[in-house]
């Protein structure tokens, strides 16, 4: 009975009701556009590849292992970008300013091997228009899909410069280092799906 | 709040909302001058066909059919409709301004170039684009296929990249304004119902522009980089391409999983705009205010799950194709309840017969004529008879083009006075009403007809085929009326501009209405209300209560005892 009055009067007007400021509102709402984005491309990746013949088996040109590391670096910045959400919420400026630079790393080493990837990937031949081997589209998707992830890294990585360079200056905001935040998490989010359908079946 | 100073900071660059609002709805109403011109020459063509054909080629024809399609779907109903969002929203939930007036700049100074970028790809090598507002592959993917997939079709895109990315920023404004800027008492429930149809149609934008995003960027780079997503191997031009690995079904997919909840994104704010007009001219409350918003919410995730009924004859499997149409004869059912509810708003109505109710009355018309249609286009079978026909252009142009557009015209008449102070001229309106509802819908009545009798959409010269013979009685008369209608439109410009200078002063609450918007000044002053946000006490349409009661109570007005 006291939950349905919550619901109820938070939904009065006057207030937001889910207890939060728009500029997180309206970051939820982005990430749901921009997951359906990464929904178009992973949808058009599956529905080509569940009618091609010849769709090269991902294991056999990629390095798994050398993937697995550059997953875990990712997924260990978004640990650290909790701490410093966490540390926003205590106005601990110092680990604000420690912890955004910590998850920018991450990023930037994210990035660095992602560049290393593609060289090798470019280096053995795979084009946008074409493969050594198999179905055509298999380095397209490959471009396609992981260069529009590098992209949304890179814009994570431009806004976390921005947050940890407010930071050192004390002119951060708990609100803002956690819509930065949420978008960090839901960039590794993806990521996580793009290992796996892309990589690793 | 802050007041910003100077034409610029005033009219240009504004960050108020009712000023993006009308910046919005003039670029619309400029825009549909020039999309209507272009309906204008294509129906000429259609009636004289031998006239003026070298000057006149079949590619110029088909740009011009794909260009009047886009610019009407996306750069004069969307723009309109986020006019009139813009302008609305924060007025009838009781708010200052959008949650981000920047960003709100922002998305209208985007979809600026991107209305000029679509302009300019009439003037180059090739003309515009020629492969349908849809975009079709490989018309659209191969650069030499037709002359205007070359530049014309690079530069669509891009225009449309544009848009979409204009309309994203819109629509989280919209959401994010609409759950969050509510002021005081405005509970889901007491909310206009426009407000909840554009609600509903801005999370069906939210959800439905992605994926045709990636699609226009997977066929930019089937264009630029020679990927080959959406083309195969074909015979073009009676060459063998060897063109890659593709199929052009996968655009088609990412194109109408857009293209279907997107129809919804225009028509349910116009039903919901109508359902707000209805009672200021009724005196009556709406009928079945809930159960029509539960039935919006039932269509929204109806639409984004029955795209696969405009390919029907795609080569799908068929067994997917039964699905879709299931489903799709399933949306019947809420959207039933709609045009029921609507015309039940005219039950016992003391009516008053001023612009925007004619309007209105037209649009519960359109809804009906143009819903039975659907049925027939929804169910598999009789779809791949109608399929291509003018069955099909009759049937969308009644839904998203005269619902649509007559419901945009009566909200124009109704909220203009709030937009600029001052009554748009009654008499004008009446001579525009019956020159634009009664050729529009008889208009597209008669292309059912046409369908009936087999006529192809897109056919440049229709007199070259004998089967296409006993559809010729028509082709004059359809002509006729469209340059009627046209022309008329010329009355709505001139009443438009005439009464923002010249119009009669108007008050407050001309038409007696009960919510928000109308409790504040005409025009609002910037952050619309004053000192004191208004408070609201009761539901949105409280008119005629009870004997010996007021004949409406606005929203404000507190409950005694």
């Amino acid at each position: 009975m006291t939950t349905m009055a919550t619901t109820e009067s938070r939904w009065t007007g006057g207030l937001s009701p889910f207890g939060m400021s728009w500029q997180k509102l309206m970051m939820w709402w982005f990430i749901v556009t921009d997951a359906l984005l990464f929904a178009g491309f992973l949808g058009g990746y599956g529905f080509s590849r569940l009618g091609s013949a010849n769709w090269p088996a991902p294991s056999k040109v990629f390095s798994m292992p050398f993937l697995t590391v550059m997953t875990f670096v990712l997924i260990s910045s978004s640990a650290t970008m909790a701490c410093a959400v966490a540390a926003a919420k205590a106005r601990d400026r110092a680990a604000v300013a420690r912890f955004t630079a910590l998850t920018l790393l991450g990023g930037v080493i994210f990035l660095s091997m992602q560049a290393w990837e593609w060289a090798h990937f470019i280096g053995d031949g795979g084009r946008p228009a074409g493969n050594p081997w198999g179905d055509a589209r298999f380095g397209s998707y490959f471009f396609l899909v992981t260069g529009f992830h590098g992209t949304h890294v890179l814009l994570g990585v431009v806004i976390l410069l921005i947050v940890a360079l407010r930071a050192r200056k004390d002119r951060y905001t708990d609100n803002g280092v956690e819509v930065a935040g949420l978008y960090w998490h839901f960039v590794d989010l993806v990521w996580v799906f793009i290992f796996g359908c892309f990589y690793l079946i | 709040m802050e007041h910003r100073q100077g034409f610029l900071g005033k009219y240009v660059f504004s960050f108020d909302h009712k000023v993006i609002g009308i910046q919005y709805i003039v670029t619309a109403i400029l825009m549909a001058v020039i999309a209507g011109a272009l309906a204008v020459i294509i129906r000429t063509r259609l009636a004289w066909p031998g006239v003026g054909a070298k000057a006149f080629p079949p590619e110029a024809y088909i740009s011009f059919v794909t260009m009047h399609g886009t610019l009407m779907v996306f750069f004069v109903v969307s723009l309109a409709l986020s006019g009139l969002a813009n302008f609305l929203i924060p007025l009838q939930i009781g708010a200052r301004d959008m949650a981000y007036p920047f960003l709100n700049m922002l998305s209208f100074w985007t979809v600026v170039p991107a209305c000029l970028i679509m302009l300019a790809s009439f003037f180059v090598t090739g003309g515009a684009a020629a492969s349908g507002w849809t975009a079709y592959p490989p018309l659209s993917a191969v650069k030499e296929a037709v002359p205007g997939s070359g530049l014309g079709q690079t530069l669509w895109l891009l225009g449309m990249a544009l848009f979409i990315f204009s309309f994203t920023m819109g629509g989280l404004n919209f959401l994010t304004t609409t759950l969050n800027l509510r002021t005081r008492g405005m509970t889901m429930r007491r909310m206009p119902i426009t407000v909840w149809g554009f609600l509903v149609a801005t999370v069906l934008a939210i959800l439905a522009f992605p994926p045709l995003t990636a699609a226009a960027l997977m066929l930019l780079a089937d264009r630029h980089l020679d990927t080959s997503f959406f083309v195969t191997d074909m015979l073009m031009g009676g060459k063998y391409r060897a063109l890659g690995d593709g199929t052009p079904l996968l655009f088609q997919h990412l194109f109408w999983f857009l293209g279907h909840p997107e129809v919804y994104v225009l028509v349910l704010p116009c039903i919901c705009m109508t359902f707000d007009i209805l009672p200021a001219f009724t005196r009556r409350p709406i009928f079945g205010y809930r159960p029509s918003v539960y039935a919006m919410l039932v269509i929204g995730v109806l639409s984004m799950i029955v795209w696969g009924h405009h390919m029907f004859v795609t080569g799908m499997n068929p067994y997917v194709g039964k699905y879709f149409s299931i489903a799709t004869v399933i949306i019947t059912a809420p959207f039933s309840i709609l045009g029921v509810n609507l015309l039940a708003s005219l039950w016992r109505a003391r009516m008053r017969f001023a612009t925007p109710m004619l309007f209105a009355l037209a649009v519960i018309s359109a809804v009906g004529l143009g819903g039975f249609g659907g049925l027939f286009l929804g169910t598999m079978t009789s779809d791949i008879y109608f399929h291509d026909t003018y069955f099909v252009v009759g049937h969308f142009h009644l839904m998203i083009g005269t619902v649509t557009l007559l419901s945009i015209f009566g909200a124009t008449y109704f909220w203009f006075p709030k937009m600029f102070g001052r009554m748009m001229d009654e008499r004008l309106g009446r001579w525009h009403f019956w020159l634009t509802a009664g050729p529009m819908i008889t208009i597209f009545v008669l292309m059912h007809m046409q369908g009936l009798g087999g006529m192809l959409r897109r056919t440049y010269d229709p007199s070259l085929y004998p089967y296409n013979e006993h559809n010729s009685t028509l082709r004059l008369p359809i002509t006729l009326l469209a340059f009627l209608l046209f022309l008329a439109q010329s009355i709505f410009v001139w009443n438009f501009t005439k009464s923002i200078f010249k119009g009669e002063k108007a008050p407050a609450n001309p038409w007696e209405a009960t919510t928000l918007e109308w409790q504040a000044p005409s025009p609002p002053p910037h952050g619309n209300f004053g000192e004191q946000l208004p408070v609201v006490h009761r539901f949105a349409y409280e008119y005629s209560p009870g004997e010996g009661q007021a004949d409406f109570v606005p929203q404000t007005v507190e409950k005694t005892a």
